[in-house]
């Protein structure tokens, strides 16, 4: 073993891995941006990766590693050993640009993993330093890649037509010159499939979610922070019992009441259900926030005579608005997000959630790109106001417990 | 002088401060205890009924009134026609009454058909019982006077009055096994068991290691790190509705790129059908699983390594130890308390699932769990009572698992 820890050894192996990994991500990715074949060979990344592994330990000079990464793979490419192969069709541009692209991807992380540590002997620390590094490395690259591709699948596809989709799947190229054509999908959802009203269904009704979660929550969590009474204990626990009841399990009972009651196909029944899922996680989260809080504040408002809920709504509820914020914008993500209650519950088009609505468009006479649209339509506002407000709403994330 | 004593029991302030806490918690348990307890405890009712989809609509008598023969003058004759039936094919409706107003200047001319009366211009009819299915039309001859023209309002608009009670399957005292026989019968269940626990288990810990080595990457500060952290976190934000379906688009067989990108690198030469093969729709959907659902493993231990103190890896540099001995010795001991919350809330919440199962795959081609199966029974089937019965099992092994959680996460959480 201790032989074998030794810079000739694991430079090689570690450029050919690497080589592997980067090799992949190229082809893919130049796949999804053009269309045309493109896939990693094992033979050119042995040759690149053995290579510039061995380079990255004696060349100091990044960019050394860069171009001669990227002059090895155009060669070896036009060789026909090249790591990144491609098929017919693809011009000289293509290839440049795949090489390019596998000599950065290839040489500059190998520098920044191998350089400095000695031919010979590697010590346990540089050895496992080199092995963390490389798993990073394809840490990253691994990560980007699924989460980019399938939101990248699901807005390319809605600016195609079900012809070109059908003649090559993973051309994604986008045709600019159609203009205001390219969100044809999205134009007539929002006019032959009454997106806009689902859009502000859904809205309203996550809105009202909130509002309610919020009104019956914070008394609640407040008296199981603050008040001493018997049963405290064995409510708090409570609480996050109910929340492992699944939801089809519920659900079943109350299509049946409110098939009996007439209250499917209204919104009313569901704003009316909506916030009772949602109660028990933000009386959770909030009773946390409010422990955390100085109980000698609101004592001195008790002191100075104000009542228990006045202390509430003057003293508690200002100091805790970013666990409000954070509460609020979780609820909202349920309430949006929501899926099974509306699927179950609304059946009249005129009434529809975003989600129901998409799930609509789930038919083998709806085109794909329609979905997909969909999709998007339904996607973008949550995201928006996740990136908007990313610290609020990782807060309520990992304060919301596992709810999924 | 006595000497001071502390007040035993409960105090006139501590109880109003119970009151209080009662009342502020009374709008919360009402609406738990109305739309989680009740349905929680009518599944256990339900799930012994023989009841299908179609009994949710109760038998009732039908009828409709038509004025024929349109009568142009005074003493033109016409008929007024009632329609009966009985909306359902299997239950007898008993004590079935019929009551009508005429308008005025309608005046009888036949017979009244059997068990009806007429009062002035009101008719009452009683018919009993009346059969499954039954359908029938009654006749009146009548004649029309002046004062029907001088009213000139429409005679069908007074809508005639049934009433008519049937047995409603949900409260009859009707119970059955049937559901449960059927549900276990056959090994059918022990498949979908099956399923079920394999979903639950690896999704469960796939999702764990993945979040896991995902909060290895970030916990290190870079530029670009909180981009990352929200990218990260997209598959968990979005609609589950929206990513299923993406995914679904992406390894369809004919059309998907997947399958198309898979034939361009010559790694397979026809379309994989993704979703729509045993035992690889499983695997798909326990990989959906794991994706959607590491960002939230990878939030939780990225939190708990950030509060990690430094200072006990800087005495393990001290001392020497290798990057692996640290993540091996001081790390992984550090989380294990995190992680085995995660595990046991992440392995009940992912044995909850249904909506990512049921948008991917329908529960077709092997992949059919227990929550799956509970929407399959009662609205695929249309057997309602055999999907309660499902979702009792459910309740069932719920309910084991959460003793076992309590038990354990009271240690760990201090709850």
């Amino acid at each position: 073993m201790t032989s074998l820890r030794q810079g000739r050894f694991v430079a090689p192996i570690i450029g050919i891995l690497w080589l592997l990994v980067i090799a992949t991500t190229v082809a893919v990715a130049m796949s999804f941006a053009t269309g045309a074949a493109f896939r990693p060979a094992l033979a050119g990344s042995v040759l690149i990766g053995a290579g510039l592994g061995v380079a990255a330990l004696a060349v100091g000079n990044v960019w050394a590693l860069i171009g001669g990464g990227t002059v090895a793979a155009f060669l070896l490419t036009l060789a026909g050993f090249g790591a990144v192969q491609v098929g017919e069709g693809v011009g000289l541009g293509g290839i440049l640009l795949a090489s390019v692209l596998t000599g950065i991807g290839a040489g500059w992380p190998l520098h920044s993993m191998l350089d400095g540590h000695p031919v010979g002997d590697l010590t346990r620390h540089e050895f496992e330093e080199v092995v963390i590094r490389f798993l990073t490395g394809f840490g990253y690259v691994f990560f980007t890649a699924i989460v980019v591709i399938p939101f990248y699948v699901m807005v390319m596809t809605s600016l195609k037509s079900q012809q070109a989709l059908l003649a090559n799947p993973l051309d994604f190229t986008v045709d600019l010159g159609a203009g205001w054509d390219l969100f044809r999908s999205y134009r007539e959802l929002f006019q032959d499939f009454h997106f806009g009203s689902y859009l502000w269904t859904s809205f309203y009704v996550s809105v009202l979610t909130v509002l309610i979660t919020l009104l019956f929550s914070v008394p609640g969590a407040y008296a199981v922070a603050r008040l001493r009474f018997t049963g405290r204990a064995a409510f708090s626990r409570s609480i996050l019992l109910i929340y492992m009841v699944p939801m089809i399990v519920v659900a079943l009972p109350i299509y049946i009441a409110y098939s009996v009651t007439g209250l499917r196909n209204t919104i009313l029944g569901i704003v009316l259900i909506y916030p009772v899922t949602t109660i028990p996680v933000s009386l959770y989260m909030l009773q946390g926030y409010f422990r955390g809080l100085p109980s000698e504040v609101e004592d001195a408002g008790l002191m100075d005579g104000l009542s228990r809920l006045q202390v509430i709504w003057k003293i508690t509820l200002p100091l805790s608005l970013p666990a409000l914020a954070s509460v609020s914008l979780y609820v909202f993500m349920i309430a949006w997000n929501e899926f099974l209650l509306a699927f179950m519950l609304l059946d009249d088009p005129s009434k529809f959630t975003l989600t129901r609505g998409v799930a609509m468009l789930n038919s083998s006479e709806v085109p794909r790109q329609h979905l997909m649209a969909g999709a998007v339509i339904a996607t973008v506002p949550i995201m928006v106001l996740f990136l908007g407000l990313e610290k609020f709403m990782t807060r309520g994330l990992t304060a919301g417990s596992v709810k999924g | 002088m006595t000497a001071a004593v502390p007040p035993k029991g409960t105090g006139p302030l501590a109880r109003r401060e119970a009151r209080l806490a009662w009342g502020l918690l009374f709008p919360t348990i009402f609406s738990v205890a109305a739309v989680i307890i009740l349905p929680l405890m009518s599944i256990f009712w339900i799930s012994f009924k023989p009841i299908e989809l179609a009994d949710l609509r109760p038998p009732a008598p039908v009828v409709r009134e038509s004025l024929r023969g349109r009568p142009a003058a005074a003493g033109d004759m016409a008929e007024v026609e009632y329609r009966l039936r009985n909306s359902s094919q299997q239950e007898v409706i008993s004590g079935v009454t019929l009551s009508d107003a005429w308008p005025p200047g309608v005046t009888l001319v036949g017979d009244l058909p059997e068990g009806c009366d007429l009062t002035g211009q009101k008719l009452f009819c009683d018919f009993g019982d009346i059969d499954p299915g039954f359908s029938d039309r009654f006749r009146v001859e009548v004649q029309v006077g002046q004062a029907f023209f001088d009213w000139g309002g429409d005679p069908e608009d007074s809508e005639p009055v049934v009433t008519g009670s049937a047995q409603n399957v949900l409260t009859n005292a009707d119970f059955t096994l049937e559901n449960f026989h059927r549900i276990f019968d056959g090994g059918e269940f022990w498949s979908v068991l099956g399923v079920t626990l394999a979903y639950t288990i690896f999704g469960t810990i796939g999702a764990l290691v993945v979040g896991l080595f995902a909060a290895m990457l970030l916990n290190r500060e870079f530029r670009g790190q909180g981009v990352l952290r929200g990218l990260y976190l997209f598959p968990y934000v979005a609609p589950v509705i929206a990513v299923a379906f993406t995914w679904v688009t992406l390894f369809d067989p004919t059309s998907g790129s997947a399958n198309e990108l898979f034939v361009r690198m010559g790694l397979t030469d026809t379309g994989i059908n993704f979703f729509g093969q045993r035992p690889l729709a499983l695997i798909m959907v326990i990989l959906f699983e794991i994706w959607r659902y590491f960002p939230l493993s990878f939030l939780f231990i990225l939190a708990r390594l950030q509060s990690i103190d430094d200072d006990m890896y800087e005495a393990a540099d001290m001392d020497g130890a290798s990057p692996f001995q640290k993540f091996w010795y001081l790390s992984l001991p550090m989380l294990l308390g995190i992680l085995s919350v995660l595990f046991l809330l992440r392995f009940i919440w992912t044995f909850n699932k249904f909506d990512d199962i049921f948008l991917l795959t329908g529960g077709s081609a092997g992949t059919r769990t227990l929550t799956v199966n509970v929407y399959e029974q009662a609205f695929a089937v249309s057997n309602i009572g055999a999907g309660a019965a499902v979702a009792v099992v459910i309740f069932g092994m719920l309910l084991l698992f959460s003793i076992f959680f309590f038990k354990f996460i009271s240690r760990e959480e201090g709850l």
